[in-house]
């Protein structure tokens, strides 16, 4: 058989090769097979959109998030119109000014939309002062309200506090979405380490790591997580504490991942270029990182990414019960916080669309993974 | 069989053994002994505790010994059923916490029935009508039922409930019933409370299980005994429930195992949101306040929980599949 199909396969190569067409590389493959799924790739751009607008995140909310205002708490969500005060169409958006008004019966506070004050929406236009990357001063900002015009923009509402939630929920986005990555560049190394282990090794090193996953994986991972992260000291500064429960998180998350390298490892590990590597002298190390890791690299991408949306998950529960990252910290959990009383998210249901944000990252995670995973492996059907 | 009963019950309880020394990890975690914490926190109340009276203390709970002798005292105390004191109760933690852990239970157990309640037909429809219209439905909801935490899911359930029934859908009693004895009214009212923590652990729980099972069906739905079935003349209906469906069960009630630790954790945070009489709240409590003993005492229990659920699910697993058995 293979006789006969060898030099065919020669001579399909060649006429190939005559006809000026190159032959695809995997990596060309996996792009074409990825291309081919639709919601990862839509994932894909949202997720990047997610993760540019959390870098400049400084430049693309509209204010200060700290700012706050007494006279502007709870305001719902403004809408944009473009009607303006005049009743007339404009091309550029605005916000109508608002009314405060006071039930006289249960002095309960509200704002009524006055129609008669129309403050249009500026593009790149000067706002509250920041410090871009901690580099240079800047005011510049993507949009927002000329600040003479003593107008408010409040497109996702204000908070108890009367600060902009939109410009919360995209400073949010810098720490729940970094956290995740962080966390899973952990989890990896932790994962290839131990997992290549146990996989290459065998034996008595693979017995004690699989029990220890096994264990990991037994026991209710919440009230661990909880129980750690509350036994960190509180005296620690934001930034230390933000890097404890990246280590919580990646200690216990990285189980899923070490088992997927270990079953890597042994069907690998008498492939014939293993084999080939070990014979021409390369020492155990090289042949790991060299050999074996590139050839399951694409799977181990894949399995990454559908780990990401667990330690986000988990880093919004931990904070939203108060013993994750905590305020001036903002996180998505963190502003999830302000919702736990039933009675606030009654009088102000927007407060809960952080969690949104937590929906859609989550969501696009899991289909970018999907698609990856698919992408992985080209040759399948 | 009995061999393997007895190896698992081997297994469970090394498993056990090593939960207790992290819980006990986590006790000690926290800086300075806990009678440290509790005189400042009398202090800082305006009480003051005499000295005499904090040795004696420290001499009942064996602070001043060796940390292995400390373990050991901790252990053996809790093998007669004594979990330590709450400092933040003043009471001792077994009884702040049977009634909890019955509910939880409760709660726990209702969430998995309703899981596999709606996983295993969903997943089965989904396979057996692969790349259907209602296939795609079944898997965009289960990935929306992974996304939304758990928390949240509860958060807009009670938003509505207050907002459109004008009634709080927490906890899992109404008022008149909540600390009358136990009577037929406080049960029926229970039933009443329970599905919406149940719907709230179940989603997310549920979306992972409907892919497991939909993966299983198709590995079994174009095997050649299915093909027998169907020569023979079997209508679909039974075939499918006879044959595929019982074989792609297996891996499903193993899995169903892994499943168990994270649902446990589920309704612990859905416990806080929904305020449940359950060990959740209680919990987080005593994790804010530093108030370890009870901390530990909970986290070991929950952990028990999980590893005998997982037993119980092996040992299912190894009566329906004598594979498993004879390994």
């Amino acid at each position: 058989m293979a006789d006969v199909t060898t030099p065919n396969l020669a001579q399909a190569e060649e006429t190939i090769s005559e006809k000026g067409a190159s032959i695809a590389t995997p990596r060309q493959l996996m792009w074409w097979k990825f291309k081919k799924h639709r919601i990862a790739m839509f994932s894909a751009i949202i997720l990047i959109l997610f993760y540019v607008i959390a870098l400049f995140a400084d430049f693309i909310a509209p204010t200060n998030p700290e700012k706050f205002n007494a006279s502007t708490k709870f305001v719902p969500p403004q809408t944009i119109s473009f009607i303006n005060a005049e009743d007339k169409f404009s091309l550029r958006p605005g916000v109508y000014g608002l009314i405060e008004e006071r039930d006289p019966e249960t002095l309960r506070r509200s704002f009524k939309i006055d129609k008669t004050i129309w403050h249009p929406i500026y593009f790149i236009v000067h706002g509250d002062s920041y410090k871009f990357w901690g580099l240079w001063e800047s005011d510049i900002h993507l949009f927002g309200l000329d600040k003479a015009s003593g107008g408010v923009l409040f497109l996702l509402g204000s908070d108890r506090l009367g600060r902009d939630m939109l410009s919360r929920v995209i400073h949010g986005g810098k720490i729940s979405l970094s956290i995740g990555l962080l966390s899973v560049f952990l989890s990896l190394i932790l994962g290839i380490v131990l997992g290549g282990l146990s996989g290459y090794y065998g034996g008595a090193v693979d017995n004690i790591i699989q029990r220890v996953i096994e264990f990991i994986r037994s026991i209710p991972s919440l009230p661990l997580w909880m129980a750690l992260s509350a036994a960190l000291p509180p005296g620690w500064p934001q930034t230390l504490r933000y890097f404890g429960i990246t280590i919580i998180l990646s200690i216990l998350g990285w189980t899923g991942l070490g088992r997927q390298v270990r079953g890597r490892f042994l069907s690998l590990r008498n492939e014939d270029f293993v084999l080939a590597a070990r014979l021409s002298g390369a020492r155990d190390f090289r042949v790991i990182i060299q050999h074996m890791v590139p050839s399951f690299m694409s799977h181990i991408i894949a399995s990454l990414t559908l780990s990401i949306p667990g330690i986000i998950l988990a880093e919004t529960s931990l904070s939203f019960l108060g013993l994750g990252l905590r305020q001036p910290v903002i996180s998505w959990g963190v502003l999830l916080q302000e919702a736990q009383n039933i009675r606030t998210v009654a009088l102000a249901p927007w407060l809960m669309l952080p969690g949104l944000a937590v929906v859609i990252t989550v969501l696009a995670f899991n289909f970018l993974g999907d698609g990856l995973r698919d992408a992985a492996d080209p040759f399948g059907r | 069989m009995f061999v393997f009963i007895v190896r698992r019950v081997l297994n469970a309880i090394v498993t056990i053994f090593v939960i207790s020394i992290v819980s006990f990890i986590i006790i000690q975690l926290p800086p300075g002994d806990f009678l440290t914490s509790y005189a400042a926190s009398l202090k800082a109340q305006g009480d003051t505790i005499a000295p005499q009276q904090l040795d004696a203390l420290r001499e009942a709970y064996g602070l001043g010994q060796p940390v292995h002798i400390q373990y050991l005292k901790w252990v053996g105390k809790m093998l007669r059923g004594d979990f330590g004191q709450s400092l933040e109760w003043q009471l001792p933690v077994n009884k702040l916490i049977w009634s909890r852990l019955m509910l939880t239970i409760l709660v726990s157990a209702s969430s998995i029935l309703f899981v596999w309640a709606v996983a295993i037909p969903i997943g089965v429809f989904s396979a057996t009508n692969q790349y259907s219209f209602g296939d795609y439905i079944a898997t965009f909801l289960g990935f929306i039922g992974l996304a939304i935490p758990n928390f949240m899911l509860a958060l807009v359930l009670m938003w509505v409930g207050f907002s459109v029934f004008g009634q709080d859908v927490g906890g899992l009693f109404s008022p008149e019933y909540q600390s009358a004895p136990w009577s037929w009214g406080k049960f029926t009212n229970l039933l009443g409370h329970l599905w919406i923590p149940m719907l709230v652990v179940g989603t997310s729980g549920t979306a992972g299980l409907i892919r497991t099972m939909r993966a299983n069906m198709l590995d079994e739905i174009n095997q050649p005994y299915v093909e027998t079935a169907r020569a023979k003349g079997l209508s679909e209906n039974r075939l499918t429930w006879k044959y595929p469906v019982r074989v792609a069960l297996n891996p499903f009630v193993s899995t169903a195992g892994y499943a168990l630790p994270e649902l446990i954790g589920g309704v612990v945070i859905t416990a806080v949101v929904l305020n449940l009489p359950t060990i959740g709240p209680i919990l987080l409590r005593a994790l804010l306040s530093q108030d370890m003993f009870l901390a530990g005492a909970i986290v070991m229990l929950l952990s028990i929980l999980t590893v005998i659920g997982t037993l119980l699910s092996d040992i299912v697993l190894a009566l329906i599949d004598p594979r498993i058995r004879l390994d």
